[in-house]
C-alpha cells in the first residue's frame, strides 16, 4: 500500500532533518533558557517567559510572518547573518529547521523547566559540601535528575517540527525538494486533482511517525525515571 | 584547629546573633527545635552567606564581612552530615561513597575506603540505590560520604534523628572513635542531652537566637541558672572518672574522681580506664549530718554554692564536691525543713545504682 513516489520520499527524509536539526540546536537555549526561568529571578523575566511561551498561542502564520520580517534577505537579522557568517534561511531547509524550532521551542522549554523546578535542591548543596563547584554540581546532580525531562520535551519538540506547517509555509514557502516537508506535501496534494492517493499515503506515514515517537517518549520517560530513582 | 564564629544573621522570624570557640573535640550545639541549631551550622558550612561576621577555622578566615570576604561551600573542606541523609538517587551507594571523595582536597589526609565502609557496616549495601535503602542505613552511608571528602571540620545536623534506637546505640561508638581515633573536630547539633553527655568536649546552648551558654561540656552542664537544662527531668553532671578497682565479690566497681571515690555496679571496663558518667539531679540527695544506718553507698561531703528553685515543687542545688560540681534536686520542703543556704556544708548522696554509663 505503501508505495511512495520519490517526491514523496524527498518530503518525508526532508522533514525527519528539518525536526532533527530544529531539536539539536535549539536544546542547548531551551536549556539555559529553562535554568534562568526556573532558578532566576531578575527583572525582565516576565518578558522572557512571554518571549519564548509566545509561539504556543500565536497563530503559527503570524509567527512565520515574523520569521520572514526578521529572518528574511531584507531582514535585519537575515541580512546581518548572510553578510557575516554566509548564512541564509529565506526559502531554504534551514528555515524550515528555524521555524520548526522556534514553534518546538516553548515546549522544550516547559518540559525542562518542570524538571528542573522537580529537582531537590538540597542534594545540590550536599554536593557543595562535598566540594563540586557550581558548573560540577550541574553536570553530575542536576543534569541527570532532570535527564528525563530534557528527553521528554526534545521528543515533544521533535513531534511538533514534524508537523509544522503555518509558520513554515509562510516563511520559507513550499518548495519541493527544498522546503516542502510532510505536512505541507499533504497540503499540495488535496489541493491538485487526483492527488488524494498520495495525501493519503503521507497521512499514514504520519500517523505512524507520531505514534512511534509518543510510543518512544513514554518508553524512554518511564526508563529515565526507574534510573534516576534507581529503583 | 579551632573554629571561631561570631554572626549576626535573619532567617525568616529569628534574629541569630552567636558567637562561640569550637576547639579540637566535639562542640555538641544544643537547644530547643527552632533555637537556630541548624542555622549556625549552614553559616559554617558556607550554605548561608551572613549579613554580617566572621567566622575563622584554624588560620584561614571563611567569612568576614567586614573584608567582603566569603568563601562558598565548595572550597571550605568542611563536611555536612544533614538531618536526612541527602544521597544521590541516580547513584549506587558504592558511587555515593565515591562522589566524597572524588572532589576532596588532595592534600587532607586520607581516609581508607574499606575502612570507613568496614566501621560504618555497609559493605553489603555497596551496589544498592538509596532508594532502597532504611533510614538508618542512609545516615550511615552519608556519614560515610562526609568522611570520605577528607573534611577538615564536620558539622553533623541531628545525625541519629531518623534513627532507631538500637542503630543509635549502634552509630554512638562510632562518632566517638571519630573523635577520638581519626580527630577529626565535629560540630554536632542535636537536641538529646543523653547523645551530649556522651560526646560533647564543648557544649554551646542556644537559645532564640541567642548562645545561653559556652564552654567545657562538664562545666556548662553543671549551670544550674540555665532554664534550658535545668527544667528537664533528666537534668545532671557529667563526671569524668578512672576506674580504680573491682570487687568481685559484691560485683561492684570502685571508680576515683575529683569528689572522691564512689562505688558503682560491676562495670566491664579495667582498672586505670578513662570514662564519663552521668550523675541525674533527681539521684542525688542532701543530708546535713553524715548519714549513718543508710543503704546509700555513696556520701561526698560537699557545700551548696548556688540554689536555683525549680517549676513548683522542687528546687535545684548546685553542690562542689572537692572541686567536682554536683546537682541535686530535692523538694523545696526539703530545703526548707533543713534549712539550706548557699555556702552551707552537706553531705551528697547517691544511691549505687543510680549511675550511668555516658
Amino acid at each position: 500500500m505503501l508505495d511512495l513516489s520519490p517526491d514523496e520520499w524527498t518530503a518525508i527524509l526532508l522533514s525527519l532533518r528539518v525536526s532533527t536539526v530544529a531539536v539539536a540546536c535549539s536544546l542547548p537555549f531551551a536549556l539555559i533558557i529553562a535554568w534562568l526561568l526556573a532558578r532566576r529571578r531578575f527583572a525582565g523575566i516576565v518578558v522572557l517567559e512571554g518571549l519564548v511561551y509566545l509561539p504556543l498561542t500565536l497563530p503559527p502564520v503570524v509567527t512565520g510572518y515574523m520569521l520572514l520580517l526578521l529572518f528574511g534577505r531584507a531582514g535585519w537579522l537575515g541580512a546581518f547573518l548572510n553578510a557575516h557568517f554566509g548564512i541564509v534561511f529565506a526559502f531554504r531547509w534551514t528555515g524550515a529547521a528555524l521555524a520548526a524550532a522556534v514553534m518546538g521551542f516553548p515546549l522544550m522549554v516547559r518540559s525542562i523547566r518542570l524538571a528542573l523546578e522537580g529537582v531537590d535542591r538540597r542534594l545540590e548543596e550536599a554536593a557543595a559540601t562535598l566540594g563540586a563547584a557550581p558548573p560540577l554540581v550541574f553536570a553530575s546532580v542536576t543534569l541527570p535528575l532532570i535527564g528525563p525531562g530534557i528527553i521528554a520535551g526534545a521528543i515533544l519538540a521533535f513531534a511538533r517540527s514534524m508537523g509544522e506547517f503555518g509558520a513554515t509555509i509562510t516563511f520559507v514557502s513550499n518548495i519541493p525538494g527544498e522546503t516542502q516537508t510532510l505536512a505541507t506535501a499533504i497540503y499540495t496534494f488535496t489541493q491538485v486533482p487526483g492527488g488524494d492517493a498520495a495525501a493519503l499515503r503521507l497521512v499514514a506515514v504520519s500517523v505512524v511517525l507520531s505514534l512511534a515517537a509518543l510510543i518512544l517518549s513514554e518508553q524512554l520517560d518511564r526508563r529515565g525515571w526507574r534510573r534516576v530513582l534507581g529503583r | 584547629m579551632t573554629l571561631s564564629l561570631s554572626v549576626r544573621h535573619r532567617f525568616g522570624s529569628l534574629e541569630l546573633e552567636a558567637a562561640f570557640d569550637s576547639p579540637d573535640g566535639l562542640t555538641a550545639v544544643f537547644g530547643a527545635s527552632g533555637a537556630g541549631k541548624t542555622s549556625i551550622l549552614r553559616l559554617i558550612a558556607g550554605l548561608v552567606r551572613p549579613v554580617q561576621g566572621r567566622i575563622t577555622l584554624g588560620d584561614d578566615v571563611l567569612v568576614d564581612t567586614a573584608q567582603r570576604r566569603f568563601v562558598p561551600a565548595y572550597r571550605r573542606g568542611i563536611g555536612y552530615v544533614f538531618q536526612e541523609p541527602r544521597l544521590l538517587p541516580h547513584l549506587t551507594v558504592r558511587q555515593n561513597l565515591a562522589y566524597g571523595g572524588f572532589f576532596s582536597r588532595r592534600q587532607a589526609p586520607a581516609i581508607d575506603f574499606d575502612r570507613v565502609v568496614a566501621l560504618l557496616d555497609i559493605g553489603a549495601l555497596l551496589p544498592r540505590h538509596p532508594g532502597t535503602l532504611s533510614g538508618g542505613e542512609a545516615q550511615r552511608v552519608a556519614i560515610g560520604r562526609a568522611l570520605l571528602s577528607r573534611p577538615r571540620l564536620l558539622l553533623m545536623d541531628e545525625p541519629l534523628a531518623s534513627i532507631d534506637e538500637l542503630r543509635k546505640a549502634e552509630i554512638l561508638p562510632y562518632v566517638e572513635r571519630l573523635r577520638d581515633e581519626l580527630r577529626i573536630p565535629i560540630v554536632y547539633v542535636s537536641h538529646a542531652l543523653d547523645e551530649i553527655v556522651r560526646l560533647a568536649t564543648t557544649l554551646v546552648v542556644v537559645n532564640r537566637g541567642r548562645i545561653a551558654a559556652a564552654g567545657p561540656a562538664g562545666s556548662v552542664l553543671s549551670r544550674i541558672d540555665l532554664p534550658i537544662l535545668a527544667h528537664r527531668r533528666d537534668a545532671g553532671v557529667v563526671l569524668d572518672v578512672e576506674v580504680d578497682a573491682h570487687d568481685e565479690h559484691w560485683h561492684l566497681s570502685r571508680l576515683r574522681c575529683r569528689a572522691g571515690l564512689l562505688s558503682v555496679p560491676r562495670i566491664a571496663h579495667p582498672p586505670g580506664s578513662a570514662l564519663r558518667i552521668w550523675v541525674r539531679a533527681r539521684d542525688v540527695s542532701l543530708a546535713t549530718e553524715p548519714p549513718r544506718d543508710t543503704s546509700i553507698l555513696n556520701v561526698l561531703p560537699a557545700h551548696i554554692v548556688q540554689m536555683a528553685p525549680g517549676d513548683g515543687a522542687t528546687v535545684d542545688i548546685l553542690l562542689d564536691c572537692g572541686g567536682q560540681p554536683l546537682i541535686s534536686r530535692i523538694t523545696r520542703l526539703s530545703a526548707s525543713q533543713l534549712g539550706l543556704a548557699p555556702g552551707m556544708p552537706v553531705f551528697a548522696m547517691i544511691k549505687g545504682v543510680a549511675f550511668e554509663r555516658g
